[in-house]
């Protein structure tokens, strides 16, 4: 049963566009920020390692994902190479 | 010693132009000497915003040249005292603008002015560096729109970087948000990204809010800064952002939608 007073109130937001724009932007942001804190040889190397693979098996441009960190006094380069089921044989 | 101020954005057409008008015009109000430069060579605009055009003879790259002076080139505006407009060159050579020749020209503006705002052109090519590289701090102004709010994030990180402040090792250059176009009501309805959420996604000072407004097109037809139409929303707007800007409290207007009446939202269907 709808109430007299449940015209005054705006049924509670769903998954809006606005929500959606803001998560985009926060995932996309993010990214953007990560390769420009990184050192600018990154997305040499990330194609240049792309090519190198593909040479073995098939991947798309995503499964190679590269994240630099800092611990303590080192720099550690994370190469994460992701091979899904149909990418395994060339 | 002028403040400068660049206005930026990275996207194009999100109201920089409108905003170098409308501030350095409420800068001058306060009895600031400001000077206003067109950094947007090819696509001169400023002069038709500030209604101006009729009076150009020589324009910011014919300065550099050394083919005028400064004092040839520079407006006065007719209407608002200590205003003064620099032109853009309509040249199509996008290398007119030096950087040792912007350097020059802002060098001796230094010497008369209060503040000189730089009106950014869109992009992140030379001429919207030139217009940010020796600012000591930046107005973003950005739309709640997804390309506008990405695009003032990499603004942000090129003012932290590529300005001569940041390579003198002075950090990221002081930057504040100008979010404009504002439709509170289609930000009620979920259709719009919210000032909070834009604050959020570029963790910025916020400066003001300017709302989408039909008096902002009045102005430019009519050639005359926003903020001298004292009645609008978006000129009262641009008001209490100079007031702001200047160092003023004022508390942010015009974030929430017109209340309709009871019938309105009755029959909203
Ligand atoms: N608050 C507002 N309400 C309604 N229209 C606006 C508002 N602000 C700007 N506009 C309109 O948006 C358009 C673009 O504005 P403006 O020329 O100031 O943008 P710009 O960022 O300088 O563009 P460009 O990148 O091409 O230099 C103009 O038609 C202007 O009238
Ligand atoms: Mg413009």
């Amino acid at each position: 049963m709808k109430g007299i007073f449940d015209y005054f109130r705006s049924p509670p937001p769903p998954q809006t566009s606005a929500r959606m724009a803001k998560e985009r932007l926060q995932v996309i942001v993010a990214r953007e920020r990560g390769h420009r804190a990184g050192p600018d040889y990154l997305p040499a190397l990330h194609r240049e390692l792309l090519e190198v693979i593909r040479k073995y098996v098939r991947v798309n441009d995503e499964s190679v994902q590269m994240t630099l960190e800092n611990q303590g006094d080192c720099e550690i380069l994370e190469v994460n190479i992701t091979l899904s089921e149909s990418e395994r044989q060339l | 010693m002028a403040r400068i101020v660049v206005i930026t954005s990275g996207k194009g057409g999100v109201g920089k132009t409108t905003t170098s008008a409308a501030m350095a015009t409420g800068l001058a109000l306060e009895g600031h000497k400001t000077a206003v430069i067109d950094f947007d060579v090819g696509l001169r605009n400023l002069d038709l915003i500030m209604g101006c055009e009729r009076r150009v003879v020589y324009d910011f790259v014919n300065v550099i040249n050394g083919d005028a002076s400064l004092r040839q080139a520079l407006i006065k505006d007719k209407r608002t005292e200590n205003l003064f407009i620099l032109p853009a060159s309509q040249t199509r050579d996008k290398d007119a603008l030096t950087e040792e020749g912007v350097g020059q020209v802002l060098d001796e503006l230094s010497q008369e002015f209060d503040y000189i705002l730089c009106d950014s052109p869109a992009g992140i090519e030379r001429g919207a560096l030139m217009a940010a590289y020796f600012a000591d701090e930046a107005v973003v102004v950005t739309n709640p729109e997804v390309s506008s709010v990405r695009d003032s994030d990499r603004m942000l990180g090129i003012l932290a970087s590529k300005t001569r402040k940041a390579e003198q090792g002075e950090g990221p250059l002081p930057s504040r948000l100008l979010l404009t176009r504002y439709a509170p009501e289609r930000v009620d309805k979920g259709e719009m990204l919210s000032v909070e959420d834009v604050v959020e996604i570029l963790s910025i000072e916020m400066l003001g809010v300017v709302p989408e407004s039909q008096s902002v097109l009045n102005a430019s037809n009519a050639g005359m800064p926003v903020i001298l139409d004292k009645e609008s929303d978006a000129g009262q707007a641009y008001s209490d952002a100079v007031a702001r800007f200047l160092g003023e409290e004022r508390p942010h207007r015009f974030l929430t939608a017109q209340k309709k009446g009871i019938l309105g939202r009755l029959f909203k269907g």
